[in-house]
């Protein structure tokens, strides 16, 4: 094949270079500078951003410990088919491995990970781990010697569990965040019902943050449309009572919540006082303190992209619809609102995905049947240590967002969005 | 174009990289990392321990707080980006951390010997440094004398004759081994018995009876407070905690001995620090006998070190979770079996409290 090369109608400056590419060096001259300027920022944003949950998202998949820590078991193993029981070389490959495991003090690691795919492994590991047959036990008695610390190297499940957990990477966090993991033969299925609680936080999670926002728009709609309507003398005292709560510490708000709504505290000592309710009743470690300190939390975050487009519009429209015959109400509905768009976009959509995300409130003034995704993140990164779980509910979460803004992108439109 | 940027930009990400994660600069010689649980109990660490090194080495004690996760012990021998050089820890994490190799073992040749210690108090990667007990403890102004008033680990469970919300510490250790013991099982069998699945799901039905009257807490100074703002009317707590709040703050609160679960805390050292010399240095100086009697002035927590324990106060004896009178009817906490099976348990218990 060959390639025919045009040369004679070509374009070429004063000194013989064609046009095309002595313009092309120009534009790049041009672009280098520009991203030279922007090159801070964009790293910034690359090092701080990018690259962290680039790296969680990973962790998510990746399942080194038993290819690194048993790695002749992970090798020799995956010719065994799954049934019965593995073969003298698979046996021989883990007790070596297990060995080994032990003298460079890394069988906790691959006994933790194990675990998490059938719950009972982690002692089983540990134990057999301390008791180990003599390295010159011949291969074909391994076996029964393994059966003779525990039993369970008898059964099927736990060599299984070994080989599912072999490969370098794996979609066994994914799934479990989803309460689903794999059987023996690779097939997905429910996982246990004594551990599944994700799909359950997940629905949850979506619900609180709905009541949120729902709540949120109908205290901060007239909220805003009375700092966007009074004379600025009033409005800016208003103003400030919304701001200065959004500059105070979400930490401070929260235990300030806690303080009022305790059940010795004072909304329960005003209430008992004047005879609202004449027991003092729960008002907080339960999903009313969680709705309460949230709502208020997030507010001015609904009051002020609203505020903002409210201020635009003028009254005058309002005038025109009342001048053409339309009630004060049909005027408001038909006129006012729909021009607020903008405004309730923005603001729904930035307490939603706020909410989403929710940590420290429920986790302060909420019950355990209370909290969202972000606490059982939190969980697995500082209490239970399993870091690919928390990734696996970190993927969820962003997913979940992801997910939610591409709906409001195509129904109500990114680009109608404004935020002030 | 679009190639050329994305190579300056991964290669300026790199340098930036290594830049943020690069050796950390030497921490100068004259000062120690410590960190503890809070509140009471780092109160009496300061006194009895930091502010004594501090006068006869010189060297400046700083505190750091955590709450017992090992994801960040985890975290510093895996980028050896050392914050702490000592760390106060409880068993079952110090048994795992030991297995998973992220804690330094412990030469005891440098402490004097295993057996200045008592029973359990030299672990591999751990050195005893107090002896405390989970009990749990109720107002005397909502209980008064004269009245019924809990006195068995069984009341704990009573709603009917205790009513009331109860604190409760979020995490199986050691509610596992309290529903047990409230269900009648003997002392000797709870941990047998929590080894089988029926024990496990026996723990979590007697747990159920009270899970809507519950008010879980984290962090030790959070039990005292929850009695004394009345949120709740009994609590789980460790007992120098509600020592400290009768003694000191002048509290009415009761503890209740029974079914009181004794355990360790020890002082681990993160494995690779390169100031090991020095956490050895510090270590050695609290489990000096008349270093470590001086702590139980300031919270009623037992020594570790034999030789410290004729040295007591013996005003204080009485408080003490060892008192032949507190030890009546007791469980002492079984490290290995927690270290083999708290991630099982923690999940089981995060998900039945989620429920």
């Amino acid at each position: 094949m060959t390639t025919i090369v045009p040369t004679a109608d070509i374009v070429r400056t004063a000194d013989g270079v064609p046009l095309k590419v002595k313009l092309r060096r120009a534009e790049r001259m041009r672009k280098i500078r520009a991203v030279s300027l922007i090159a801070p920022l964009f790293l910034f944003l690359a090092v701080t951003f990018v690259m962290p949950i680039g790296i969680m998202l990973f962790r998510s998949v990746q399942n080194p410990e038993v290819s690194q820590i048993l790695p002749r078991t992970a090798q020799a193993i995956q010719q065994w088919d799954g049934e019965g029981l593995p073969g003298e070389d698979v046996v021989a490959a883990f007790i070596a491995d297990l060995r080994a495991a032990k003298e460079a003090k890394t069988h906790g690691k691959v006994a933790k990970r194990l675990n998490y795919d059938l719950s009972g492994f982690r002692s089983l590991t540990l134990q057999t781990a301390r008791r180990l047959p003599p390295p010159e036990t011949p291969p074909s008695e391994l076996l029964d010697k393994l059966i003779e610390i525990d039993k369970r190297w008898g059964e099927t499940r736990y060599w299984a569990t070994i080989k599912k957990a072999a490969p370098p990477y794996t979609m066994f966090y994914l799934l479990a965040a989803l309460d689903r993991n794999f059987d023996v033969k690779g097939n997905v299925i429910h996982a246990p019902p004594e551990v599944s609680i994700y799909i359950d936080v997940l629905e949850r999670t979506f619900w609180m943050s709905f009541i949120v926002t729902a709540v949120c728009f109908l205290l901060g709609y007239p909220i805003a449309y009375l700092l966007a309507t009074l004379p600025t003398k009033h409005s800016n005292l208003l103003m400030i009572l919304v701001l200065l709560p959004f500059w105070t510490s979400l930490l401070v708000r929260t235990t300030a919540w806690v303080v009022l709504l305790q059940t010795q505290g004072v909304v329960n000592d005003a209430a008992v006082a004047l005879g609202l309710w004449s027991e003092r009743i729960q008002l907080i470690h339960n999903r009313t303190g969680v709705y309460v300190a949230m709502v208020h939390i997030l507010l001015p975050f609904m009051v002020l992209p609203l505020y903002s487009v409210m201020k635009g519009i003028s009254f005058t429209h309002m005038r025109a619809a009342a001048s053409l015959g339309a009630n004060p109400l049909r005027s408001f509905l038909k006129v006012y609102v729909p021009q607020t768009m903008p405004g309730i976009g923005a603001g729904i959509l930035l307490v939603f995905i706020i909410s989403l995300g929710y940590y420290i409130t429920p986790a302060l003034v909420g019950g355990p049947r209370d909290q969202m995704i972000s606490y059982f993140i939190a969980f697995h990164t500082n209490t239970s240590v399993n870091w690919g779980m928390a990734a696996a509910l970190s993927v969820v979460l962003l997913f979940c967002v992801m997910i939610f803004f591409g709906i409001y992108n195509r129904f109500v439109g990114i680009e109608k969005m404004k935020l002030g | 174009m679009k190639h050329s940027l994305t190579l300056t930009a991964l290669a300026a990400t790199g340098i930036a990289w290594a830049a943020l994660t690069g050796p950390s600069p030497a921490v100068a010689q004259d000062s120690i990392t410590i960190a503890s649980w809070g509140g009471a109990y780092s109160m009496s660490q300061r006194k009895a321990y930091y502010e004594p090194f501090m006068k006869e080495t010189g060297i400046t004690v700083l505190e750091d707080e955590w709450d017992g996760s090992m994801a960040k012990v985890r975290a510093m021998t895996e980028t050896k980006n050392y914050q702490w050089h000592v760390i106060d820890a409880e068993t079952p994490d110090i048994l795992q951390g030991c297995d998973e190799g992220t804690l330094e073992e412990i030469d005891y040749d440098r402490l004097g010997g295993r057996d200045r210690f008592i029973e359990t108090a030299a672990l591999d990667c751990g050195v005893g440094t107090i002896v405390w007990s989970t009990i749990y403890a109720y107002d005397g102004d909502v209980f008064p004398e004269g009245g019924p008033r809990p006195s068995t680990i069984a009341d704990f469970f009573d709603v009917e004759k205790f009513p009331g919300p109860r604190g409760m510490y979020r995490f199986p250790n050691p509610n596992m081994e309290i529903a047990l013991m409230a269900d009648g099982v003997p002392n000797s069998e709870i941990y047998d018995l929590l080894r089988t699945e029926e024990g496990i799901a026996r723990a979590f039905r007697k747990l159920d009876e009270i899970k809507s009257h519950a008010i879980w807490w984290s962090a030790g100074a959070q039990a005292p407070q929850l009695l004394a703002d009345k949120e709740v009317v009994m609590t789980q707590a460790w007992n120098g905690r509600i020592y400290n709040a009768v003694n000191i703050e002048g509290k009415n609160f009761v503890i209740v001995w029974d079914g009181q679960l004794l355990d360790l805390d020890y002082w681990i050292i993160p494995k690779g620090h390169p100031e090991t010399d020095l956490a050895y240095r510090f270590i050695e100086f609290a489990s000096r006998p008349e270093v470590m009697a001086n702590q139980s002035k300031y919270i009623a927590y037992g020594p570790t070190v034999k030789a410290a324990i004729p040295l007591i106060n013996p005003d204080i004896l009485k408080d003490l979770p060892t008192a032949p009178e507190n030890t009546k009817n007791y469980l002492r906490i079984d490290a290995e079996f927690w270290a083999d099976y708290s991630d099982e348990l923690e999940e089981r218990f995060e998900a039945w409290l989620a429920r």
